[in-house]
C-alpha cells in the first residue's frame, strides 16, 4: 500500500526494501475527504499535510493544522499524509501526539469488513502498528473539542526537520479537559494522564484562568514523568525530559492567555 | 519486477515507458528513460528539493514518486518551464541576479518558484522563505535567490524593478 510515498521511497531508493505488488492510494478522492458529522469530524487517511494546514482544517482542528505545517517542506506536506504517518508509526510522527490529545479512532477497512481502533492502541511499538495484512487504513475519526490546541516541537531549524521532542495540547472546555499527547519521547504514543487530572481539578473553568506558576511547574514536571525517551543522534533523554516541561508549560500558558496565567 | 507498459503526460506530451521496473522513482525514469535531464538526483529521500516537479498542480519531490503511479497525472519539469526554447521569466531572473553558483539545485528552484508565483504574484520575504524551504542550496547563501524572485514576479506583474540582494 503506497499513500504519499514519502517514506516508502525512501527505503526504495537506497535498496532497503524491495517491491513485489503495490498498491497506489494517492488517486482514490474518498480517502482525500473529509466531513464533520455532529460532533465527530472524519478525516480520510489520504488527507495531505497540505490539507490539512489548508484554511478550511485548520479552523476546525488547530493543533493538527500546526502539526502538519511542520512536518517536512512543501514537497513534502504536498505528499505526505495523515494514514502514512500513522503507518508508518515513527515515535516522531507529528500528527500522531495530536490525534492522541483528540481521542483520535483509526477506522481500518479489508475485504473481512471494517474495525475501528484508538489511535493509541493502533500504534504497537517503534514503526510497527496493529495493521492486519490486506488491512487499509481508511479514516481519522476526531471528536470536536471546543477550545483551543497547540502544537510545539523542538528540532535544529524550521524546517525540514525530524522532532525532538514534541507536544500537542487540546482544550475542552465544555468538558473541563486539557489533553496532552508527547511526541518522541516514547516508543508508543503516550497522553500525560496524571499531568491532565492534576491540572484539570484546579483551573478556574468559568473564568478559564490557571492556577499560580508553581501548579503550572508542577503540571509540567508530571507531564515530563509520561515519557521515556531515549538518547539518540538527534538529543539525550536528559535534554528531551527538560525540553517537554518547557513546551508543556509553554502550551498551558498559551492555551489559556498570558493575561490568565 | 516488469511493470505493464505506461505512459506519463509530461511538459505536455505523451512519453510511453517500455520495460519499466516497479520500484523505479519519478525522477529516475525522467533521467534514465526519458532523456529529461534536468530534474537533479542528489539526496533520493525528499531532503534536498533537487528533483522538484510539478504534479498536476502541486510540487512535489519526483524521487518519491513511485513512476507507474504518475501515469494519468500532469507532470511539469524544467524542461517544460522554457517550453519553446525561451527562457521562462524566473530562469531570465536568476540570471539577471546572479542566483546560480553550481546551478545543480537550480531546476528544482525555479520550479518551486515558478508555483510559488502561481499563488502569491507580489510574495513576502517570509513566503518565499516558506516556499523554497525544501530546496537546499549549498553556494549562494541564498541571497542572490530571493532577490532573484523578487525579479521574476516583478517581471511576471509586468513592472520594472533592479536586483536587490540582502
Amino acid at each position: 500500500m503506497l499513500a504519499g510515498g514519502t517514506d516508502l521511497m525512501v527505503e526504495v531508493n537506497h535498496g532497503r526494501r524491495h517491491l513485489v505488488d503495490v498498491v497506489t492510494l494517492d488517486q482514490i478522492p474518498e480517502l482525500s475527504h473529509w466531513e464533520r458529522n455532529g460532533d465527530v469530524f472524519r478525516l480520510g487517511s489520504g488527507l495531505t499535510y497540505t490539507a490539512l494546514a489548508g484554511p478550511l482544517l485548520a479552523d476546525f482542528l488547530p493543533g493538527l493544522a500546526q502539526a502538519a505545517r511542520t512536518v517536512g517542506s512543501p514537497q513534502i506536506r504536498n505528499s505526505g499524509t495523515l494514514g502514512g504517518n500513522l503507518a508508518t508509526a515513527s515515535p516522531a510522527g507529528d500528527t500522531i501526539p495530536v490525534l492522541a490529545a483528540l481521542d483520535a479512532v483509526v477506522e481500518l477497512r479489508s475485504a473481512d469488513g471494517h474495525r475501528e481502533v484508538p489511535v493509541t492502541d493502533f500504534i504497537t511499538g517503534v514503526k510497527h502498528n496493529d495493521l492486519r495484512p490486506g488491512e487499509l487504513i481508511e479514516a481519522i475519526r476526531v471528536p470536536v473539542a471546543d477550545g483551543p490546541q497547540e502544537f510545539l516541537k523542538v528540532g535544529t531549524r524550521n524546517a525540514m526537520v525530524i522532532s525532538v521532542v514534541s507536544l500537542a495540547m487540546v482544550v475542552d472546555l465544555s468538558a473541563h479537559q486539557v489533553r496532552v499527547g508527547l511526541g518522541a519521547v516514547s516508543p508508543v504514543p503516550e497522553r500525560a494522564t496524571e499531568a491532565e487530572a492534576f491540572i484539570n481539578g484546579l483551573i478556574d473553568w468559568d473564568g478559564q484562568v490557571l492556577p499560580e506558576a508553581a501548579t503550572v511547574d508542577r503540571f509540567a514536571d508530571l507531564v515530563v514523568t509520561a515519557a521515556s525517551p531515549i538518547d539518540d543522534h538527534r538529543g539525550s533523554a536528559a535534554y528531551r525530559r527538560h525540553a517537554l516541561g518547557v513546551l508543556a508549560r509553554r502550551a498551558l500558558i498559551r492555551c489559556f492567555g498570558e493575561e490568565n496565567r | 519486477m516488469t511493470v505493464d507498459p505506461y505512459v506519463l503526460h509530461i511538459n505536455g506530451a505523451d512519453h510511453p515507458v517500455v520495460d519499466g521496473r516497479i520500484d523505479e522513482s519519478l525522477l529516475w525514469v525522467l533521467r534514465e528513460r526519458l532523456e529529461l535531464p534536468g530534474s537533479k538526483n542528489a539526496c533520493e529521500e525528499g531532503e534536498c528539493g533537487s528533483c522538484t516537479v510539478r504534479l498536476d498542480d502541486e510540487i512535489v519531490c519526483s524521487c518519491l514518486v513511485l513512476a507507474a503511479s504518475a501515469a494519468g497525472r500532469r507532470i511539469t519539469t524544467i524542461e517544460g518551464l522554457a517550453a519553446e526554447g525561451e527562457l521562462a521569466d524566473v530562469q531570465q531572473a536568476f540570471i539577471d541576479a546572479g542566483a546560480v553558483q553550481c546551478g545543480f539545485c537550480t531546476p528544482g528552484l525555479l520550479v518551486a518558484i515558478d508555483r510559488l508565483l502561481d499563488d502569491h504574484p507580489d510574495p513576502e520575504e517570509l513566503t518565499v522563505q516558506e516556499a523554497i524551504s525544501g530546496n537546499l542550496c549549498r553556494c549562494t547563501g541564498y541571497g542572490r535567490i530571493l532577490a532573484a524572485v523578487q525579479l521574476a514576479a516583478a517581471a511576471r506583474r509586468g513592472s520594472e524593478t533592479q536586483a536587490v540582494v540582502r
